[in-house]
C-alpha cells in the first residue's frame, strides 16, 4: 500500500516532442485513480512512467515517500495488467500466476497457498493446469489480474484492460475490477479512453489532452462542473451540446431562441460577446411531457431524426453555427476523436414523448444547468470552483499548442 | 459434383505426393541397397536394384575401420561445438537486433547476409595460409571457426525474425513482475523463441555435418578430418574398382544421425507457440 505522487512529470521524446507535459497528479493511498483521454493524450505513457517502463524526462515520481525515477520496474513493487494481458504462453495458468513469486524465490508451500487463494478469488480453479492459449478472453483477463494480485504490490496499474473484450464481458469485468479493488483496498491507477469506465470505476478521474492535464476531479464533479470545453465534451454520453450564444441581461440568445439564465451565471458572461453554451442532452425535455410549471424556457425546433430507446428518446436537431465558433467546434470534435459532419443538437427526451421525425416540436430547456465557455480559451466561465476538483488553467490552450501525438 | 471434385483432388494430391517421394527417396533407397551388396555385385557391370544375397559385411568393415570412426568422432564434435556456439552467439545477437535501435543495425544485417552468400571456395586459399601461420591447420577449432562464420548469419536472420514476433509486452510484464533483464530474457523470451533456436540449431548442424570443401582443405590427418572428407579417401586396393559398397555404407551411417536429430527436433519446431500470449 502506498500513495503515488506525480510532480510536474514531463516526458519528451528524442525529437523534443512532449508526450506528457508538466502533469501533477496525487493518488491517495487506496484510491482508484483513472487516467482518461482520447488516443495520443499521453495517458499510457504516464502509466508506463509510473511502472518504470518509460524514462521520465523531468519531474518527480514518488511512490510512498520514495522517489523512484531511477529505479528499475522490478524495484518499484507495482503490479500491472497490460492491454493485451501479456501472459506467458509457455507456462500454465498456475505458473503464470506464480511467476512473480518464483522470481522472488518464495518457498513452494507459500507459492501454492497464494496462487490458490488468488485463483479462488478470480474463479480460475478449474483452469489452473491449462495454457493461456486455451482460455477465452475473459479468462485470460482474469489470469492477468491473478498475476497482479498474487504479489503484495504497493499499487495496481491497469492499461486499458477491458478494451479487448466484447461489450457484455466488459461490463461484467468492470464490476469485477471495482469489487476486487474495494475488497483489497489497494491504490490503483487505471488508464482508459472509455469515459463510461472512467465514470463508473474512478474515485477521481484525471482528464488528459495531448499530454496536458485538463482537470482532476471526482466523476460527479467532472460531469457537473467541467473546467473547459474539452472536458465537457469528453465526459458524458451522448456528449454535451455546444451552441453559439450571446448573453444580454439574463437572456441567452441561441440559434433556436432565447433562454433565461440564473442571474449569477449571466453576470459572469456579461459583456463577453459571442460565447459557446454547453447543455447536456438530458437538460432538454419535450415541453408537452414536462407539464407547465418547471422553471426554464421553451423553444420550437424541427426534429430531424428520432431514436426511441424505450426509457428515453434521442432527438437530433440540426443548426447552423456562425463561422466565429464553427472552427472552434470542429477542432473540439477532432480532439475528441469524433467525425461529426454537421452541427446538431442532441436532446434526450422522456420515453413517452410522441415527437416524430420532421415535426416541429416545443422543447423545454433547463437554463440553470447551462455552462458558458469562452470560445478563445475554451474555459468554463460559469464553473462552480468549489465543486470542480482541480482545474488546470489554460490547459486547453496549452494542449492546442502541442502537435498531435501519434497513437 | 462437389464429392467427385473432392475425390479427384484427393487422388491428385496423392499422385503428386508419391511422385515427390519417389524423386527424393530413390537415391537414398539406392544407397541403402548398395550398402547391403557384396563386392562382387557392386563390381558387376549392371547391378540389379535389390541385393542378390544381402550381407552385413560392409557394415562390419566400416565399423572396424579406425579412420572412419575417428572421422565420425570429429564430425560429431565439430558439428556439435559449432552448433552450440553459433546458436548462443546468434541468440544474443538476434535479440539485440530485434529489440534495440542502434546505428548500423541495417549494416550489420546486410553484412551478415553478404557473408552467407559468399562462396566458400574463395576462402579456402587464404584460410589455408592463415591457419598454418596460426597453428590452427588440421585442428578442430580450425574447422569450427569458419563453420560458425558461415552459419551465424543464417542463424541470426532466423532468430531475429522469431524474436520480432514475440510481443515486447512479454518481457515488460516479466520486468514488472520482478525479473531482471537477464531473467526476463532467459525465462520468457528464450522459451518462446525455442522453435527458432531449434531451427537455427538444425540448420547449423547440417551445414557443419555435410561440409566438404573446407573439411578436406584445412585438414591433413584423421585427428580432425570429418566424415565427408574422409570418405574421399576410401579408394580401396584396386583403382578401377572403388569400394562402392563401403562408400554407400558410410553414407548410410552418416545419414542416420541426421534423420534421428530431425525427428527429435521436429517436435520442438511447433509454430504458433506464442498463440494465447496476447489477444489473437
Amino acid at each position: 500500500m502506498a500513495s503515488i505522487d506525480m510532480r510536474n512529470i514531463v516526458k519528451k521524446y528524442g525529437d523534443g516532442f512532449p508526450a506528457v507535459n508538466d502533469v501533477s497528479i496525487d493518488v491517495q493511498d487506496g484510491e482508484f485513480m483513472i487516467l482518461v483521454g482520447p488516443s495520443g493524450c499521453g495517458k499510457s505513457t504516464l502509466l508506463r512512467m509510473i511502472v518504470g517502463l518509460e524514462d521520465i524526462t523531468s519531474g518527480d515520481m514518488m511512490i510512498g515517500e520514495k522517489r523512484v525515477n531511477d529505479l528499475a520496474p522490478r524495484e518499484r513493487n507495482l503490479a500491472m495488467v497490460f492491454q493485451n494481458y501479456a501472459l506467458y504462453p509457455h507456462l500454465s495458468v498456475y505458473e503464470n500466476i506464480a511467476f512473480p513469486l518464483r522470481l522472488a524465490k518464495a518457498p513452494n508451500a507459500e507459492v501454492d497457498e497464494k496462487v490458490r487463494a488468488a485463483s479462488k478469488t478470480l474463479e480460475l480453479d478449474e483452469h489452473l493446469e491449462r495454457k493461456p492459449g486455451n482460455l477465452s478472453g475473459g479468462q485470460r483477463q482474469r489470469v492477468a489480474m491473478g498475476r497482479a494480485i498474487v504479489r503484495e504490490a504497493d499499487a495496481f496499474l491497469f492499461d486499458e484492460p477491458l478494451s479487448n473484450l466484447d461489450a457484455k464481458l466488459r461490463g461484467q469485468m468492470r464490476t469485477e475490477i471495482s469489487r476486487l479493488q474495494k475488497k483489497l483496498g489497494i491504490t490503483t491507477v487505471y488508464v482508459t479512453h472509455d469515459q463510461t469506465e472512467a465514470m463508473t470505476l474512478g474515485d477521481r478521474v484525471a482528464v488528459l489532452k495531448r499530454g496536458v492535464l485538463q482537470q482532476l476531479a471526482t466523476p460527479r464533479e467532472l460531469y457537473e462542473n467541467p473546467g473547459n470545453l474539452f472536458v465537457a465534451g469528453f465526459i458524458g454520453s451522448p456528449p454535451m451540446n455546444f451552441l453559439p450564444v450571446t448573453v444580454e441581461g439574463t437572456a441567452a440568445k441561441m440559434p433556436f431562441g432565447s433562454v433565461e439564465l440564473p442571474r449569477e451565471k449571466a453576470e459572469k458572461a456579461a459583456g463577453k460577446g459571442l460565447l459557446i453554451a454547453g447543455i447536456r442532452p438530458e437538460h432538454f425535455e419535450d415541453a408537452s411531457v414536462k407539464g407547465d410549471a418547471p422553471p426554464g424556457s421553451t423553444f420550437r425546433a424541427t426534429v430531424e431524426v428520432v431514436e426511441w430507446l424505450g426509457n428515453e428518446t434521442y432527438a437530433y436537431i440540426p443548426f447552423e453555427a456562425p463561422p466565429e465558433v464553427e472552427e472552434q467546434l470542429r477542432q473540439l470534435e477532432r480532439d475528441l476523436d469524433g467525425e461529426a459532419l454537421h452541427t446538431q443538437l442532441v436532446v434526450s427526451l422522456d420515453g413517452t414523448s410522441r415527437i416524430t421525425e420532421g415535426e416541429e416540436a416545443e422543447i423545454w430547456v433547463d437554463g440553470s444547468k447551462i455552462h458558458l465557455f469562452d470560445p478563445s480559451t475554451g474555459e468554463n466561465l460559469t464553473v462552480d470552483q468549489e465543486h470542480a476538483g482541480r482545474i488546470v488553467g489554460h490547459a486547453m490552450a496549452d494542449a492546442a499548442e502541442q502537435p498531435a501525438a501519434a497513437g | 459434383m462437389a464429392a467427385a471434385n473432392a475425390t479427384r483432388d484427393k487422388v491428385g494430391t496423392w499422385v503428386g505426393f508419391v511422385l515427390i517421394l519417389v524423386w527424393c527417396l530413390l537415391p537414398v533407397a539406392w544407397i541403402l541397397s548398395l550398402s547391403f551388396k557384396g563386392t562382387d555385385e557392386t563390381a558387376a557391370g549392371s547391378p540389379q536394384f535389390l541385393p542378390k544375397d544381402a550381407t552385413l559385411q560392409n557394415y562390419r568393415d566400416i565399423l572396424d575401420n579406425p579412420d572412419f570412426l575417428d572421422a565420425l568422432r570429429n564430425s560429431f564434435g565439430i558439428a556439435a561445438i559449432s552448433t552450440l556456439l553459433s546458436v548462443i552467439f546468434a541468440t544474443l545477437a538476434a535479440y539485440a537486433i530485434a529489440r534495440l535501435e542502434f546505428r548500423g543495425k541495417r549494416a550489420v544485417l546486410s553484412l551478415a547476409l553478404a557473408i552467407a552468400m559468399f562462396p566458400v571456395v574463395s576462402l579456402v586459399g587464404p584460410l589455408f595460409d592463415m591457419w598454418r601461420t596460426f597453428g590452427l591447420f588440421n585442428t578442430w577449432p580450425g574447422l569450427i571457426i569458419p563453420y560458425m562464420s558461415f552459419t551465424l548469419p543464417l542463424a541470426i536472420w532466423t532468430l531475429s525474425a522469431f524474436f520480432r514476433e514475440i510481443p515486447w509486452e512479454m518481457e515488460q510484464a516479466a520486468q514488472v513482475d520482478g525479473a531482471t533483464s537477464w531473467q526476463a530474457f532467459r525465462k520468457v523470451i528464450v522459451p518462446l523463441a525455442a522453435p527458432g533456436v531449434f531451427t537455427a540449431a538444425i540448420l547449423t548442424f547440417f551445414f557443419a555435418w555435410n561440409e566438404f570443401v573446407l573439411a578436406i582443405s584445412l585438414t591433413s590427418t584423421t585427428s580432425s578430418r570429418t566424415v565427408p572428407a574422409q570418405m574421399s579417401y576410401f579408394v580401396g586396393p584396386d583403382p578401377f574398382n572403388p569400394p562402392y559398397g563401403q562408400l554407400a555404407t558410410a553414407s548410410v551411417v552418416v545419414t542416420v544421425p541426421i534423420i534421428i536429430i530431425v525427428l527429435l527436433f521436429q517436435r520442438k519446431i511447433v509454430a504458433g507457440l506464442t498463440s494465447g500470449a496476447v489477444k489473437g
